[in-house]
């Protein structure tokens, strides 16, 4: 567990700030630029200490103002990524790998070379200057630096912030590798609910240098302090389930997700995998019967939890799919004339193509024992 | 060369040279400290120490190597310590001569390494800290060599303006041959005598010449190095 209370004034910005997360897994620091993300990390690496607070990680006491503890940075074995790399420009790709791991001779080893050159691609850039690799090449080789630092805590600050999204491709499949086989926590700053989805199992949303909320990503995704950060296109509650049958040849794979089934327009899934989607709720309809002669691939049937205002013409309803949760934002012309009403039976439908499927973890992982998504 | 240069004017070439190499020698260590704590250090008096770092700069020479004298004169309690202590005697002496190019050249140097720790990101400091890199490791494996071309144009450039150095060289070491008569000492000493025109000239030409080769040198050695340092 890392346990972060800070307080810290920086000009006119305050942070105040307290949030815990899991170890191992990965949390997200999720909020637009300004709200005290970059802070936070620096923070937490040491860079930068707080006016008064407490890090703690797992037993040991990184800072605490008020026994007047701070180990400093180069003692605390934890990684950083930075949104600009900073690779050391006078040695090269082999060089800036091996700067940590020499430094980090004493450390218990967390992974050794050969497997972080495997596991990020980096077999072919070990001659190469950093000035000659690309956005892309450069986060992997932090990423590879950083771990071979052996880190007990990884630090992601915005690390496909400043490459552009062609290239981020580049990175994200690794990242999820990493996330997958290997037990270092990560905290993963950024500003792109996507990645989020992609990658963090614990979510943490800060507004003008405050927590505003925390918890899995499933359960933030139906809090309403969401949207002031996403907007509301992208409102919708985010669903983890597991493949129970895949048709490679149509192109879809079917999701449990509660009592019910989502059809997934994905392709390279395999069953027993799991899955995280989101339904955008202004993509869900309602409606009050099972309805037949429909395009729509997925009907979950559910009961209306709650309405709650949304924006000034539309509420947004909480549908219970026998567990799980979705979104719908309807509008509110439509909710008076189906006379919508708290525990309702209703049927939830979604194109099948509208669902962007994000494996979470492949089935059968050959990699050492690593957390569970919450 | 020796059709074309007398043998005294090679000699003056050569101490020349040697001065100007051992001056740069000296004050090179310091110069990297003194620019590290002027940019870095936060202390009382930094701008005192600043404004007199560049003193050189603006006093007349000569004020500066009679200082010296004041200072390191063999009957001064630093200059008769040092000559019992180390039998180091600077006054009159090649030593001296360096010495006093050295405090004429040090405020180029300063500038130019300072110029350099200034450019050095101070995120590559954080990242090789929090890789394990405590201060003084950093500071050899990530500050220096990435101030390297700074400090190899700045080396270059006080060499090149320390192979001219005349008033503080004449007042505090003299004009002795072979001893502290180096290239421009030596062209005022021809200037000076009847019949000392072709010496004169020769000199001149020189001097030129080697400030020429000098400048080009540290332009070409700032590429060279920023390239191998991947700047």
């Amino acid at each position: 567990m890392l346990s972060v209370t800070v307080r810290k004034q920086r000009g006119p910005f305050a942070l105040q700030a307290a949030f815990a997360a899991p170890t191992p897994g990965v949390t997200a620091l999720f909020g637009r630029s300004g709200s005290g993300k970059s802070t936070l990390i620096d923070i937490i690496c040491g860079l930068l200490a707080p006016d008064e607070g407490e890090v703690r990680l797992n037993e040991t006491v990184l800072t605490d103002t008020q026994r007047g503890t701070n180990i400093p940075v180069e003692r605390r074995r934890i990684g950083c990524v930075f949104q600009d790399a900073r690779l050391f420009p006078h040695l090269t790709v082999m060089g800036n790998l091996r700067y940590g791991a020499t430094r980090a001779a004493g450390a218990p080893p967390v992974i050794g070379f050969e497997e972080v050159v495997a596991l990020l691609g980096l077999d072919a850039l070990l001659e190469r200057r950093p000035r000659t690799l690309s956005g892309g090449e450069r986060q992997r080789v932090a990423l590879g630096r950083a771990l071979l630092s052996q880190p007990r805590l990884l630090l992601l600050d915005e690390p496909l912030a400043s490459i552009d999204a062609a290239r981020r491709q580049e990175v994200l499949p690794y990242l999820e590798a990493l996330r997958d086989r290997l037990s270092i926590p990560m905290v993963y700053v950024s500003h792109e609910f996507e990645e989020v989805l992609r990658l963090a199992t614990h979510l943490v949303l800060l507004d003008a240098g405050r927590v505003i909320a925390a918890g899995s990503v499933a359960e933030v995704s139906l809090r309403p302090e969401l949207r002031a950060i996403v907007g509301p296109d992208l409102v919708g509650a985010v669903l983890e389930g597991v493949v129970t049958a895949v048709n490679g040849t149509a192109g879809f794979a079917d999701l449990a997700i509660g009592s019910g089934v989502l059809r997934l327009a994905v392709r390279d899934v395999a069953a027993g995998a799991q899955v995280r989607v989101q339904l955008l709720a202004r993509d869900v309809i309602l409606a009050t019967q099972e309805i037949g002669g429909l395009s729509v691939r997925n009907a979950l049937a559910g009961r209306i939890a709650e309405i709650a205002p949304d924006q000034e013409d539309s509420v947004l309803v909480r549908i219970d799919v026998g567990g799980p949760i979705v979104l719908a934002r309807i509008t509110r012309a439509a909710q008076a004339a189906l006379r919508l009403h708290t525990g309702q039976p209703v049927w939830a439908l979604v194109k099948s193509v509208s669902l962007r499927g994000h494996t979470f973890r492949a089935p059968r992982n050959p990699g050492p024992p690593s957390h569970s998504p919450s | 060369m020796d059709g074309i240069l007398s043998p005294a004017e090679l000699e003056a070439l050569r101490l020349s040279l040697e001065v100007a190499a051992r001056s740069v020698l000296f004050s090179l260590p310091v110069a990297v400290l003194l620019a590290w704590v002027l940019t870095r250090a936060r202390f009382f008096g930094r701008m005192l120490l600043d404004a007199f770092v560049h003193l050189p700069l603006v006093l007349p020479p000569v004020a500066v190597g009679y200082a010296l004298l004041l200072l390191f004169g063999t009957r001064t309690p630093v200059g008769g310590w040092l000559r019992t202590h180390t039998g180091i005697v600077l006054p009159f002496t090649t030593a001296g001569a360096a010495l006093a190019t050295a405090v004429m050249s040090f405020p180029l140097l300063v500038r130019a390494i300072r110029l350099a720790l200034e450019n050095v990101d101070p995120g590559l400091e954080a990242a090789a800290r929090t890789l394990g890199a405590r201060p003084l490791d950093r500071f050899f494996s990530v500050t220096l060599p990435l101030m390297l071309p700074g400090i190899l144009a700045g080396a270059v450039t006080a060499f090149a303006a320390g192979l001219g150095e005349f008033g503080a060289v004449i007042t505090f070491a003299a004009n002795v041959p072979g001893v502290t008569r180096t290239l421009p000492l030596a062209l005022y000493t021809a200037m000076q005598s009847p019949g000392g025109e072709r010496e004169a000239l020769h000199l001149a030409l020189l001097s030129f010449l080697l400030g020429l080769l000098g400048l080009l040198a540290a332009e070409w050695l700032t590429r060279r190095v920023r390239r191998l340092v991947g700047r």
